[in-house]
Parts: structure tokens; sequence; C-alpha cells
């Protein structure tokens, strides 16, 4: 832990019968940065997600999490490690209020989620701090609603305070501003810049004016593979980046 | 909070006298198949899950409640625990089995491991086969009280329905029943909380087990006998219409599905004979093409929107 990298992957590989997905991917993330994970449709940004997560298991290659080997563990169990992710689509639970998406995070750490016998009246001493986080986003107002409910970009901004509610060491983001007006897109990239404080955040994001403004490290990705790696100004001048980019365009 | 309190209070009220207007016995046949539905609902409304076996836990626990009275001389409270945990166990063993598989799949192993269950009852020898387990005596609660008498049967199967009925609303409301329902709305995401779904999904196929067997065991006590009709395929499916018909995910659902069907066949049988199946079929087909919410569902809908969203 000489750079003090918080997550490192070691020649990860996935192969879905004989089609590379992911190919000998080794990232090292910084503590405390904005690791932004680019690249064109299709290129394994979210597979590379789900290996971290164990939500698919690698084909080959490690999965480092504080210099600890993460790779045999199961999902719910690196969760609880500090490691927290949200999805691509959006990840609520729609017929729960919205304050009580935010409890469910809050309250595994009572102990008590086997209880079956307990009134739920005793999760209402989580409502203060989960206010508190739905204040962070914004949508103290929206504490009552049904979440299906909820505008699409006020949906994301109660993942990002769900996951917050876990206070993980490492926050992994799947497009958290994919499908967004203009307005949001900037409410969202101002959170994370925020939430981004003590914690290190690894996100998928295509838009690049989000990922030039708050990233501190950006690692591009092509068909499976680390194409470049580095600041943003470096990479977007990257002739073999620009060529990935364009090459999809078409 | 009051209005609910009132609501449940005056429906007690009418089924402490039920059985002066009503045959008391198909009124604890109701109460009966309500818990049972009300049991299969914790796990298909709260969790997500479709078990298409669970006339097994049903059975089982109808067989062992008559086994452990009639012929190892069990008192008849001590019988019902018994046969309620015996169904729980099994439960345990059946959900180790299938809740690693979702969707059809899982439904697929509970319909197989009950109907390798239903193939034992029928050869095995303490259950009678075909005839079933007969002459179950009745026997005196807590060694005072006659059951054999209906009133007195009456008023200890609606105990046993209250609490298990408290039980289960009790569990649908607790900080287990949230993270049941967080599971139902979005596993993958209960799972990135940190959450072990797998072991919440047992326990609440252990606990709905549990109930259902407590269902049967109640059943064989009120009719005397076990049968193997318990634990057939038919009565999974049946519960499952119960529930669909009622309103799945709402409490009081399953005991209005589980009223309706049991009254139905019971006043159908004598005038239409096994047009009583066809019947059944119809109600089914109208009840997913119609009402998908159910009884209680599409009602408690409809009057959400007269009084005004919320
Ligand atoms: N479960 C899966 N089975 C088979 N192929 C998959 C699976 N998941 C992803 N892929 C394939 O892997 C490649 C990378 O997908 P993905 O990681 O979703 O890309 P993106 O970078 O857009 O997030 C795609 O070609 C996709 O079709
Ligand atoms: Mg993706």
């Amino acid at each position: 832990m000489a750079e003090d990298c918080i997550l490192e992957t070691r020649n990860l590989v996935k192969e879905f019968k004989g089609f590379i997905a992911v190919n000998d991917v080794s990232l090292k993330v910084r503590r405390g940065h904005i690791h932004a994970l680019i690249g064109p449709n299709g290129a394994g940004k979210t597979t590379v997600f789900n290996l971290l997560t164990k939500f698919l298991g690698p084909t080959r290659g490690s999965i480092l999490f504080n210099g600890q080997d993460i790779t045999a563990e199961q999902s719910a169990q690196i969760a609880r490690r500090g490691i927290v992710r949200s999805f691509q689509i959006s990840a609520v639970f729609p017929h729960l209020t919205v304050l009580e998406n935010v409890r469910i995070a809050l309250q595994r750490k009572l102990g008590t989620s086997f209880h079956f016998w307990r009134s739920d009246k005793s999760l209402n001493g989580l409502n203060g701090r989960a206010m508190e986080l739905l204040a962070q986003v914004g949508l103290e107002s929206f504490a009552d609603m049904v979440t299906v409910e909820l505008p699409y970009g006020r949906k994301r901004a109660l993942e990002i305070a769900t996951t917050l509610a876990l206070e993980p060491e490492l926050m992994l983001l799947d497009e958290p501003t994919q499908g967004m007006g203009h307005e949001d897109v900037d409410l969202v990239k101002q959170l994370i810049k925020k939430v981004s404080a003590n914690r290190t955040v690894l996100m998928v994001e295509h838009n690049m004016g989000v990922v030039a403004d708050i990233s501190d490290t950006i690692t591009v990705l092509a068909r499976g593979a680390v194409l470049a790696e580095g600041p943003y100004a470096e990479v977007s001048k990257n002739p073999a980046v620009i060529e990935a980019y364009m090459g999809t365009a078409h | 909070m009051s209005r609910q309190a009132i609501g449940y209070g005056l429906l007690l009220a009418l089924m402490l006298v039920a059985p002066t207007v009503v045959y008391p016995v198909l009124v604890m046949k109701v109460l009966c198949f309500a818990l049972f539905a009300c049991a299969f609902n914790l796990l298909i409304g709260y969790t997500g899950l479709l078990s298409f076996g669970h006339a097994v836990f049903l059975g089982t626990a109808g067989y062992v409640a008559g086994h452990s009275i009639k012929v190892w001389g069990f008192p008849p409270e001590l019988g019902l625990i018994f046969a309620a945990l015996a169904a729980a166990a099994l439960g345990w063993l059946i959900g180790s089995l299938a809740i690693r598989r979702s969707g059809i799949y899982f439904a697929m192993i509970t319909l197989a491991l009950s109907q390798m269950m239903y193939f034992f009852f029928l050869q095995a020898p303490f259950t009678g086969g075909e005839d079933g387990l007969q002459d179950v005596p009745r026997g005196k609660l807590l060694g005072v009280i006659d059951l054999t008498d209906d009133y007195n049967l009456y008023y200890f199967v609606l105990a046993i329905f209250v609490f298990a009925f408290w039980l289960i609303h009790r569990t649908i409301h607790s900080p287990f029943g949230q993270v049941l329902k967080a599971i139902r709305e979005n596993e993958a995401r209960a799972i990135s909380l940190g959450y072990d779904v797998a072991k919440y999904k047992l326990l609440a196929f252990v606990l709905s087990a549990g109930l259902a067997g407590l269902a049967g065991a109640t059943k064989t006590l009120v009719f005397r006998f076990a049968t193997l009709t318990d634990a057939h395929w038919h009565t999974s499916g049946e519960v499952v219409l119960m529930t669909l018909l009622g309103g799945m995910g709402t409490v009081f659902g399953p005991v209005v599905g589980a009223a309706t069907i049991v009254t139905l066949q019971n006043e159908l049988a004598d005038k239409v004979g096994s047009l009583v199946t066809v019947i059944m079929g119809a109600i089914f087909v109208v009840c997913v093409l119609a009402f998908r919410r159910g009884i209680v569902g599409e009602l408690s809908a409809l009057y959400k929107k007269m009084t005004g969203s919320r």
C-alpha cells in the first residue's frame, strides 16, 4: 500500500461463453479520489462493477480492497466491508416511502433485522438520521412520498442518499446522471463532489462535462481492456481514446 | 390506527357470535384455510416468492398432529405445537433447497419436493394411504376443556387463528418485514446494501411453513382425520387461488379469498358436483383478467380513489 490504494484489480478477466467482456484489467483506485471509468457502450464498464461487487464471478484475476484479497467473498459481504454500489438503472425500492428507502440501509446496523416479533416502530429512532441524509440530497420534503411517484432525477438522488447511509469507504456509481436533464445533471455532479470529501468514488459516466469537472483520474476501457489512464487533460488528447470514441459514433 | 383497531374489534365480535348463526365446523374450516392462505401470502405477497408446493406443509402437519395425538397420546395443544414445528423443520429443508433459485424455478422445485412427500405419504404405513388417518380424538385442552364439543373447539380454533394472524401482521410490520419488502421490491439492491437475502428468504419460508402447518394440524383436530388431499398439489393450487382472489400482499385478502372459496365449494358441491372444478377455474381466469389486485386490493384502491389519493 505504498501509494495508498484502496482498491486494486489484478489481471481481471470475465468471459461469457468464449466472449471476453473484461480483458486483463488491472486498476488502481487511490484513496480519496474520484476515479472515472469511461468507454464506449459495451466496453465492459458495468461488467467490471459486477465483478467488483461479486454480482458476477471473475473468470481469472483478483480483487484487493485495502490490501486484502476479496475475490472469493459474497456480494453482501463485500457491501458490509464498505464497497457499496449503485446500478445503471435506478435502484430504489419503489413501493416503500422515500424515508423507508434510506432507513432500510440504516437499519442493518441495529442488528434487529431478523426480529420478526418486534414492531417496526422500533425503527423510528433512525428517522432523524434518515432525514439528515435526505436533506443532504434535497429530498427532505419528499420523505413521506411513495418512491415510485418521484421524478427520475430525484430517484437517483435518493439512491445516493441510501448508499451514503452505509457510510461506504468506496462508492461505485454506474452512470449516475444517465437520462437526466441539464439541471439534474448539475445537481448530481455537485452532490458527488460533495460526498466524495471523505471517501473514494469510482464511477462510470458518459457525460464528459461531469468527468472533466470532478474526476481526479480516468481509466478508459475499450473492448474490455484498459486503453488509457490518467488525468482528464491527458487522456482526452490520447489519439487511441479519440479513435475509440469516433469508432462507435459510426 | 384507531379506525383499524375498531375494524378488527368489530370483526372479532362477529367471529365470536358466528357459530350461533353458521354451522361451527364450516366456520372452523374457513379459519383453517384462511390461516393457510395468510401463511402463503407472507411468502408471495411480502417476499415475492411463489411456492407451488405449500400443501405439503398443511398435509405433513395434519399427519404429524394426527399421529402424535392418536398413537402417542399427545394432548391436543402439544400435538398442534409439535406439528407446526415439524412443518417448520420441513420448511427449512425444502426452503434451503429451493431458495437459491428464483421465479419459476423456485416454484418448480417446491412443487417437485412436495410431490415427493405426497408419494411418500401415499405409501407410508402410518398415514392410512388413500383412506387417510382416521379417528383422531380431539381430546381435552390443557386436560380441562372438552374439545369434542364443537363450540368449545370453535373458540380454541378462533384463538389459534387470532394469534397466528397477529403474528403474521407483526412479522409484516417488523424490522424483518421491512427487509422482506425491500427484497421483494429490488433484490439486487437489497444485496448491495449488505443483506444476505437468502437467509431472510429462508426465515420467511420457515415461518410460512410453520404457520401453514399450524393450519393443517388444526384442521385435523376439527375433522378428526388427516387426509392425503391436504398434501395434494390441487390444494397447493387452491391456496394460490384464494390468495389471488382475496388480494395478495394485502393483510386481509387471503382471509376473504379463503372464506369465499370454502363457502362456494361447500354450497356448490351438492348442487353441481364435479363442475365445481370448472367454476373454480373460471373464477381464477376472471380474477387474473379483471381483478388483478383481488377483492380486497380492488376495494381499497376504490376507497382511496373516492377519498382522494392517500
Ligand atoms: N451476463 C452477460 N452475459 C453475456 N454477455 C454479457 C453479460 N453482461 C454483459 N455482457 C456483454 O459484455 C459486454 C460488456 O457489457 P457492459 O459491461 O454492460 O458494457 P458497458 O461498458 O456499456 O457497461 C457487452 O458486449 C455485453 O453484451
Ligand atoms: Mg453499462
